[in-house]
């Protein structure tokens, strides 16, 4: 085990999955000589250099359609696209390409790629660089859908991500780069799809993704030590493929759901899963689901609107308290 | 076997493919515009549904590239690519059982039309979203490239797609990396139902952007089926030795509207048959002829090819449609569409 930023993990999974496999190979804009523009691909390209590790034009079409091209035919690419809202600029390769080439071909073509990107607000960079897209690439068949929370989950689902058969687009939060955090040294591998229970507690189960994780955990610290309220807090991690099991057994066990979202407010993840929590274990709930979400607005620059509007620990805890009392 | 008369001087002066390759080119043609003549009539008895887009006089562009690239080389195709699918050696009983929806189609019916891939024959997808495929072609160039196999990828597109960013992305970074791929342009003067040189800056869309990539100008007759040959035998010699992309504008004309729905009114009166004069297929067969090769034997390639697309129509009609298992298969890698446990 080593400390770790975030940011750190991020190189440290690419490495470790590039020194496994030679038909690893890494693409975006400033990634290689500049190391990315949040610093999370530091060192790659001396480690395995301008072949491997390769900086492209500002050209998000040209760089997912040469990570598919090359994925399907024996390559295994990472692709970078710097902030998850440029995604709107290559979203063709993502929903129409990428992740239908599979199925459209009665299984012909393979499409084994990861695109990573930095998505999510907290860093007064307006609506523009800021968003959080994920519920976006959840609406399309075919792609899976990852986040991590916290640096060992970066590298891990980074590695199962990068060795998984199928296209992977992984959210990293940008708030989170500079978070610290034990992460294994060795060869590690996490599993996609598995959610996880961070702390348990009797009254609420909440449900919170990437930078809401952090924020759910203390609030639920803050609910237990100052209002008497126990709450569970499960990091979904992966939203496609979507752990059910572990979400349904907490709610179940708890009576209650809030989901704690950054996406805005219309179709965010968090509405799939009180869906499925109410039409699978509606007579075990004690009362009516919540969701805490970003209101359906684009996000503002200024550091006190957009504080204002990205789901707060403090408005975590007083929607808990006040809707469940 | 085909047999030879004496060859009249002008031929012969033309005459640096041989018989092998002319025959190939011949067949290649005869097959694609037999295939997409049936395709037409089996739309009129409703047994193609949805939608197709016909390749009826692109034949010598298809003919000359398939003929001219390695068998593992890449083929990257648009919705309009029945002609490309074929010209690789992809079987007509899985194009025809494709666009019909039935069990013998190439994708057993999840694809249709526009979607054609035969991935055994280096047909790496029809793509039908415009431009969508360039950058993915110089992607498998660019694996071509890392494996170090010496492997093409020839991108095949139309001439409204030289105006949408991924064209410019693909040419840009292609260039850039000195990728193997060839991008190819089969300019039919409509886009869609729109000329091309009403939206377009430039006299020939492709040919003229060539410089902006630092690529050379390449404007070809793509009605010559040995014309388009020998510019694919360069481009394709070219990428192999490591010299980069290239850009090849070939200049076509298609004989139907742009797809089933389109009868093609808005062309002016006339063009269509100034066009049909330089009708590929025919074109090439009078060719042959003057080079010596005897008309019975091009007759009998004809006969074949017509028995071989009978038999394909026959095959497909017995297909039983795709069963419902398909319908959640495939979406990912374990054979399933689970999202969730």
């Amino acid at each position: 085990m080593a400390e770790l930023t975030y940011r750190e993990a991020v190189a440290a999974g690419i490495a470790q999955e590039m020194r496994r496999d030679d038909r690893v190979v890494f693409l975006g804009e400033d990634v290689a000589a500049a190391g990315g523009v949040f610093k999370a691909t530091v060192g790659l390209l001396d480690e395995f250099g301008p072949v491997r590790v390769r900086d492209t034009p500002i050209s998000e079409q040209a760089i997912l359609g040469a990570a598919m091209g090359a994925a399907m035919t024996g390559l295994r690419p990472i692709a970078e696209i710097m902030f998850s809202d440029f995604l709107a600029v290559c979203w063709d390769l993502v929903a129409n390409e990428i992740a239908k080439s599979r199925y459209m071909t009665n299984g012909q073509l393979e499409c084994p790629l990861v695109i990573r990107t930095a998505n999510g607000g907290g860093s007064r960079f307006g609506a523009q660089h800021s968003q959080s897209v994920e519920n976006w690439a959840m609406a399309v068949p075919g792609i899976k859908v990852v986040a991590p929370s916290n640096a060992a989950d970066v590298k891990g689902l980074l590695a199962a991500a990068v060795r998984d058969p199928d296209p992977v687009l992984f959210f990293e939060h940008k708030s989170l780069y500079a978070t610290k955090g034990e992460v294994p040294d060795d060869d590690h591998v996490d599993a996609l799809g598995t959610a996880k229970v961070l702390r348990q507690g009797d009254d609420v189960t909440i449900v919170a993704l990437a930078a809401m994780v952090p924020r759910a955990v203390a609030a639920a610290e803050i609910l237990a030590a100052e209002h008497g309220i126990s709450a569970t807090v499960v990091d979904v991690r992966s939203l496609v493929p979507l752990d059910t099991q572990t979400i349904l057994s907490e709610v179940v066990r708890t009576g209650r759901l809030v989901t704690v979202e950054e996406n805005p407010r219309l179709c965010g993840w968090g509405a799939e899963i009180a869906s499925i929590v109410a039409d699978e274990c509606f007579y075990d709930l004690d009362g009516p689901l919540i969701r805490i979400t970003t209101p359906h607005i684009p996000l503002p620059s200024a550091d006190h609107l957009e504080d204002l509007a990205m789901p707060s620990v403090t408005r975590i805890v007083e929607t808990i308290r006040t809707r469940i009392d | 076997m085909a047999t030879k008369k004496k060859s009249p001087a002008s031929a012969r002066a033309n005459d640096d493919l041989g018989e092998e390759t002319r025959i190939a080119l011949f067949r290649s043609q005869t097959e694609i515009r037999q295939v997409e003549q049936k395709a037409y009539d089996l739309f009129l008895q409703n047994l193609i549904k949805g939608t197709s887009h016909l390749a009826l006089g692109h034949e010598a562009v298809a003919a000359g590239f398939g003929v001219a690239m390695r068998p593992d080389d890449y083929s990257f195709c648009t919705y309009r690519g029945h002609h490309h699918t074929l010209a690789r050696g992809a079987s007509m009983t899985g194009v025809l059982g494709e666009l019909m929806g039935r069990d013998c189609g190439l994708l057993r019916g999840k694809g249709g039309s526009m979607h054609l891939t035969s991935a055994e024959h280096g047909v790496m997808g029809s793509y039908a979203i415009i431009g969508a495929h360039l950058p993915i072609a110089a992607g498998a160039a660019w694996s071509a490239q890392y494996r170090g196999t010496e492997q093409v990828a020839v991108c095949f597109f139309g001439d409204g797609t030289t105006n949408i960013g991924a064209f410019h992305e693909a040419l840009n970074m292609a260039a850039v990396w000195k990728l193997p791929v060839i991008f190819v342009c089969e300019n039919n003067l409509y886009m869609e139902y729109t000329p091309i040189k009403d939206v377009t800056a430039v006299e020939n869309p492709a040919g003229d952007r060539a410089a902006s990539y630092g690529l050379e100008k390449i404007v070809i007759d793509g009605n010559d089926a040995d014309e388009v040959y020998r510019t694919a035998q360069a481009a394709l010699a070219r990428a192999r030795a490591g010299d980069g992309p290239s850009l090849i504008e070939c200049l076509t004309y298609r004989h139907s509207g742009h797809s089933r729905a389109d009868p093609g009114a808005y062309r002016p009166e006339g063009e269509l048959e100034e066009w049909l004069k330089r009708d590929p297929v025919p074109t090439y067969r009078a060719r042959l002829i003057e080079f010596g090769i005897a008309e019975d034997a091009l007759a009998g390639i004809e006969a074949e090819v017509k028995d071989a697309v009978e038999a394909a129509v026959k095959t497909a009609v017995a297909s039983p449609p795709p069963g419902d298992d398909l319908l959640a298969a495939d979406v990912w890698a374990d054979g399933g569409a689970a999202w969730r446990n």
